[in-house]
């Protein structure tokens, strides 16, 4: 039987959660040749208002593109951790930004903590690259692509002046939380 | 002397629709003029109408003649334009057609100034239909949907075709036959959204009931109200009170649309 | 070599899909959620010559590739919802007059402005029956971002020998959701195109039937001149109320699509585990994909079920649903709507199996499960 392997990222619209799960699924379509659907929902804002991006991945074709229950979340906003943590799989993980979610969501899942935001302000001097560095977690969390994939697809996406950045902003995000597994 | 239009007209499709003392015939052998004037191919030319009496010319002309739907000539035409630059597109109709259903194709033509000429005939109703108020119907006349006269204000189709950015705009009468062929003339030359507007008279549906006796008292109208602009120049505004100004309007060089998008092309392409 | 792929949105596949079949003028209007054809049909078009017009409203749109594909292009339009229904009145003037053109309508709930980012597919009878008139309608219905591509280009195809406007209706799911896309070869597609007139231009009538029920179609600025209205007209092309004419008229504009031979020449399904089925599900669009994981987890607890999903949603795939209809239990049909195709999986039936709708009109895409608990139901 086919492995799928659900992934959400939510949060608020202009915190690039779209363009994180575009890129996770091209690290998985484009450069591992596995399959991949990423969608995504908003509201009419194009700035604030809820935002979730959700990406399958599977070694077969994917039939339905939707999140069914994730094996994985990334909540960049209390709104989206109260609402999205009941739709986690038993035993999956819950990534949270503790710059935005104070009360924790009580669960079968197993939580991880980290000031996303304020690490790509402080550590970065970028806010911008919150998603990135948001991502290079998911990725160490779930191991859903390789480090290294992960690492391509982000290079590839970004303008040539930002590479750097966010090579940098991936890799804290990735060994931050490798740091806490 | 005699002047053949069997030229420009295809064979057998007269007789035309239009009742007698119908100014729309007349704009039509202007424009058969015209189009000899200019010296156009046929096969490069094309007519496109929307729905009404005016909009039946196309069918008479020989060449590509598009009759489309209600209002929409100068969305079709832009098509045709765009598609082949190349060719030289009218655009004739009525003023209920072109300034109320088609309002608003008809302003964004002139704001692209898109190489076009409309030839908009003006006879103050919807005649096809039996005699409603249009937008161009003077206020307090009488239509089949105004029987206690029209409480509409009017649009001045020339004043809003130069609002819109059509970079020619030039308006005559049906009784100054001879001044609509060199009008829609210098309107095809002109490259850009060119606005012919000739006020023109419908006897059956608006004549009939606004207490015109005979099309010879409406043809009268049409002469005594227009003036000529350079003669309005030097009138007061007393003296020009309903009168309606004739001739070249407004006339301005504006970049093209279609030379506009063949820069994008070239952009596009890394030119 | 190895082909190109990439990972892109259903809106993209469409725009790239027109372009290889030749597309070479788009006119539209922005609108939720189908923009993003038009975007990037603003930036491909110029680099193949093509032009890209935003118009001023959807009818505008609908006119201008009317007029440019009487001149000779491949034109597209892209809509979605309150789009659709205006550009309504245009559809039936290139149905009568017979103008080779694309109507992309990445369908959104409704009615009115509804919800404008989420999706539905609530359009799909309005695809047959939105315009006045008897009339024929081909429409596609793609379920993934490859299919949006290939279909996009026999969308194209079947305008270009059909003489007529062909819709492709895919809903915001995957007309925004992204998945790999192999990117076809050029020359690997078929790439059809009108068929233009052979005889000489003085005998050249825009609806000459001698040819068949599909008349050549000239170009404007050709030899060939002609007269295009939105009157009932004879073979001329030019206006006529003769009874005979206008009868025979219309019942060829119809022919050339309903005629048992070039419906299934237009006709294009998939069937999936259906030899056995007990229950078909007949699911089009984002929905087959929710249909498919169902049947499989059916099959998985013993249940034969099986899906049959339309690509081409009009003409229906008639002779086959009878069939199945006499062969299954029953038909369940869940739609992202109140039950719209159902009446035609009853109408064609008739009778023989019980059928069965499973309907979300929430902006929520229908989930597996609530198919599966239907099928469970009717067994």
């Amino acid at each position: 039987m086919a492995k799928r392997y659900e992934i959400r990222f939510s949060g608020a619209g202009g915190q690039g959660l779209i363009t994180a799960g575009i890129i996770l699924a091209e690290a998985a379509a484009i450069i591992e040749g596995k399959f991949a659907a990423q969608s995504q929902s908003y509201g009419p804002e194009a700035r604030g208002g809820a935002s979730k991006s959700e990406v399958i991945i599977s070694d077969a074709p994917i039939d339905y593109p939707k999140a069914t229950i994730v094996d994985a979340c990334l909540a960049m906003t209390q709104e989206s951790a109260d609402k999205y943590a009941n739709g986690i799989k038993p035993g999956g993980v819950l990534l949270l930004d503790t710059d935005f979610v104070k009360n924790e969501p009580k669960g079968d899942f197993k939580i991880y903590k980290m000031p996303i935001t304020r690490t790509a302000k402080e550590d970065l001097g970028r806010e911008i690259v919150a998603n990135v560095v948001a991502l290079g977690a998911m990725i160490a969390l779930t191991g859903v692509v390789s480090r290294e994939a992960g690492e391509k697809a982000v290079l590839a996406k970004v303008p040539a002046a930002f590479l750097d950045l966010n090579k940098k902003a991936y890799n804290l995000g990735f060994e931050k939380i490798k740091a806490q597994m | 002397m005699s002047y053949d239009y069997d030229k420009w007209l295809r064979p057998g499709k007269l007789p035309h629709i239009w009742c007698p003392g119908c100014g729309h015939g007349i704009v039509m052998k202007g424009l058969i003029r015209a189009l000899d004037i200019c010296g156009l191919e046929k096969k490069n030319t094309a007519i496109v109408s929307g729905i009404g009496c005016a909009s039946r010319l196309p069918g008479y002309i020989d060449a590509n003649t598009l009759h489309t739907a209600h209002g929409r000539a100068a969305a079709f035409a832009t098509g045709v334009k765009m598609a082949k630059p190349e060719m030289t597109v009218i655009c004739c109709g009525g003023d209920g057609d072109g300034t109320a259903i088609g309002g608003n194709h008809f302003i964004h033509a002139c704001r692209r100034n898109i190489d076009m000429t409309y030839v908009l005939m003006n006879n103050h109703i919807y005649g096809m239909t039996g005699g409603q108020f249009s937008p161009c119907t003077p206020t307090g006349a009488k239509a089949s949907t105004t029987p206690y006269g029209n409480p509409d204000p009017i649009f001045d189709i020339s004043k809003l075709a130069i609002g819109a950015g059509a970079t020619f705009v030039a308006r005559t009468t049906a009784f100054h036959a001879t001044q609509i062929d060199k009008l829609i003339a210098e309107g095809i030359k002109h490259k850009g959204m060119a606005i012919i507007e000739v006020v023109d008279d419908c006897p059956t549906t608006y004549g009939r009931r606004n207490k015109f006796r005979s099309v010879i008292d409406m043809m009268k109208v049409l002469k005594e109200t227009a003036v000529p602009v350079a003669a309005a120049a030097k009138m007061t505004a007393d003296q020009l009170e309903g009168k309606i100004l004739t001739g070249v309007l407004y006339k301005e060089d504006k970049p093209e649309y279609c030379e506009q998008y063949a820069k994008v092309i070239a952009k596009a392409q890394g030119a | 070599m190895a082909k190109k792929v990439a990972l892109i949105q259903g809106n993209t596949a469409c725009a790239l899909g027109a372009v290889y079949a030749g597309c070479n003028f788009f006119g539209g209007y922005p609108i939720t959620p189908s923009t993003e054809v038009a975007e990037v049909l603003s930036e491909e078009l110029p680099k193949v010559g093509g032009k890209f017009m935003q118009m001023e409203d959807e009818i505008a749109a609908m006119a201008s590739i009317i007029g440019a594909s009487l001149a000779g292009a491949k034109a597209l339009t892209a809509t979605s919802g309150p789009g659709v229904s205006l550009k309504q009145e245009l559809i039936g003037y290139a149905c009568i007059a017979e103008v080779p053109c694309v109507i992309i309508n990445v369908m959104r709930g409704g009615p009115s402005t509804g919800m404008p980012t989420g999706p539905g597919q609530s359009d799909v009878q309005q695809a047959k029956w939105g315009t006045h008139g008897d009339h024929a309608t081909i429409a596609l219905v793609p379920a993934s971002i490859q299919e949006i591509f290939t279909e996009t280009v026999r969308a194209f195809n079947l305008a270009e020998k059909y003489r007529m406007p062909v819709q492709v209706l895919f809903d915001e799911i995957v007309g925004h959701m992204r998945e790999p896309i192999t990117f076809p070869e050029p020359g690997e597609l078929e790439i059809i195109n009108r068929t233009a007139p052979t005889v000489a231009p003085k005998d050249y009538k825009p609806y000459d039937t001698s040819f068949g029920d599909v008349p050549p179609l000239a170009a404007f600025g050709s030899e060939y001149r002609f007269h295009v209205t939105g009157l009932n007209k004879a073979q001329d092309g030019f206006p006529t109320t003769k009874a005979e004419y206008v009868d025979a008229e219309e019942r060829r504009q119809v022919r050339k699509v309903e005629s048992p031979e070039n419906a299934a020449a237009i006709e294009s399904n998939e069937e999936y585990l259906c030899d056995d089925a007990e229950v078909v599900v007949f699911a089009y669009g984002s929905t087959s994909r929710s249909a498919r994981y169902a049947v499989n987890e059916l099959r998985k607890e013993g249940i034969k079920a099986g899906l049959f999903r339309p690509i081409t949603l009009w003409p229906f795939p008639e002779k086959r649903i009878s069939a199945l209809g006499k062969q299954a239990k029953a038909i369940v049909v869940p739609e992202m709507n109140l039950g719209q195709m159902i009446l035609e999986v009853e109408r064609v039936t008739k009778g023989t199996c019980a059928v069965a709708g499973v309907n979300r009109v929430d902006g929520d895409p229908l989930n597996p499960g609530e198919i599966m608990k239907k099928v469970k139901e009717v067994m």
